[in-house]
């Protein structure tokens, strides 16, 4: 049992990091980018902002205790 | 030109842990001798190329688009995390990685480490290096075997992964002291920013867009991550100095 719970910790630090919480936006951002391109809406733009959004949010979080 | 970009990408990624491999593996080596800690470093890189051996080929069966997907958003969730540490060291909120430091402390631990000898092997030598190999190693195998199965490419992706190691170990041998003149953080900076352009690219096509222009778009999601990530080190580094005493700054 204590080896499963250290594999999956390995896998959790090593995909998911600090913080999980950009993991959990980037599917949320992937899930809206295959609604538009379903409804053929232009969707290329849709990541790269959500990206730059998630990231800002997670600095901003790991500084804020510095304030 | 994604075929220069995935070389370098995948080229700086393994360098960078392949750096940190050979801090252990040069402080267990110089400390407590050298067979043993080549016997871990073997040994760990014969599992690495089972590995990569048993899920090159499997990843071919997957449809491209639901690679491109899955590959991208790892891509994403691993870049984005090289990206931000590199941010936060870069502006002052984190400490930088420190090999010299790294490499005093894990000589000064492997010298009082007891001695264990199995079959003619320092137990804690080995296991030391056989650790610090594979799990460095897991990083340069996953992004050798995402980069090259999305980009069709993976010979080359394991030709600038083989390129890496044979630098930094002939660096290493030949120094055999840490590589602490490599500017680490610049390398991680670069890297996070590679490995978020290729993970907004493929897992973006991965769940049907098109990209203006086609891959011609790699160059404008590469420009647009790189100046996001500098202004962001700029806001935070101001934020940091703001924070830092009056006197600090004289």
């Amino acid at each position: 049992m204590r080896r499963v719970k250290a594999f999956g910790r390995f896998w959790w630090e090593f995909i998911l990091g600090d913080d999980w919480r950009i993991a959990a936006g980037l599917a949320v951002a992937l899930g809206l980018c295959a609604l538009l391109v379903h409804e053929d809406l232009a969707a290329w733009w849709l990541l790269p902002l959500a990206v730059l959004g998630l990231l800002a949010e997670s600095l901003r979080r790991a500084t804020r205790g510095s304030d | 030109m994604s075929a220069v970009f995935l070389f370098l990408a995948a080229f700086l990624a393994s360098a960078v842990e392949m750096v940190e491999a050979l801090t252990i593996v040069l402080a267990v080596g110089v400390t407590r001798g050298w067979r043993s800690a080549l016997a871990g470093v073997g040994v760990a890189t014969v599992m690495l190329a089972v590995i990569i051996a048993g899920l090159g080929p499997a990843l071919h069966r997957v449809p491209i688009d639901a690679l491109r997907l899955v590959v991208g958003f790892l891509l994403l969730a691993f870049g984005l995390q090289w990206l931000r540490k590199a941010i936060l060291r870069a502006s002052g909120f984190k400490a930088l990685h420190d090999e010299d430091e790294i490499f005093l402390q894990e000589r000064e631990e492997a010298r009082h480490a007891a001695r264990d000898v199995r079959l003619g092997i320092d137990w804690y030598s080995f296991v030391l290096c056989f650790k610090g190999v594979l799990l460095e190693g897991l990083e340069v195998a996953f992004i050798v075997i995402t980069f090259g199965s999305t980009q069709g490419d993976v010979p080359l992706a394991a030709a600038a992964a083989g390129a890496a190691l044979v630098l930094v170990a002939a660096v290493g041998a030949v120094v055999r002291a840490p590589l602490s003149r490599v500017p680490e953080n610049t390398l991680k900076f670069t890297v996070g920013i590679m490995l978020t352009t290729f993970g907004i690219f493929w897992a973006s096509e991965g769940t049907g867009v098109s990209w203006p222009g086609g891959e011609l778009a790699l160059l404008g999601v590469l420009a647009f991550v790189a100046l996001s990530s500098l202004a962001l080190v700029r806001l935070l580094r101001r934020q940091h100095a703001r924070l830092l005493p009056l006197g600090a700054h004289r």
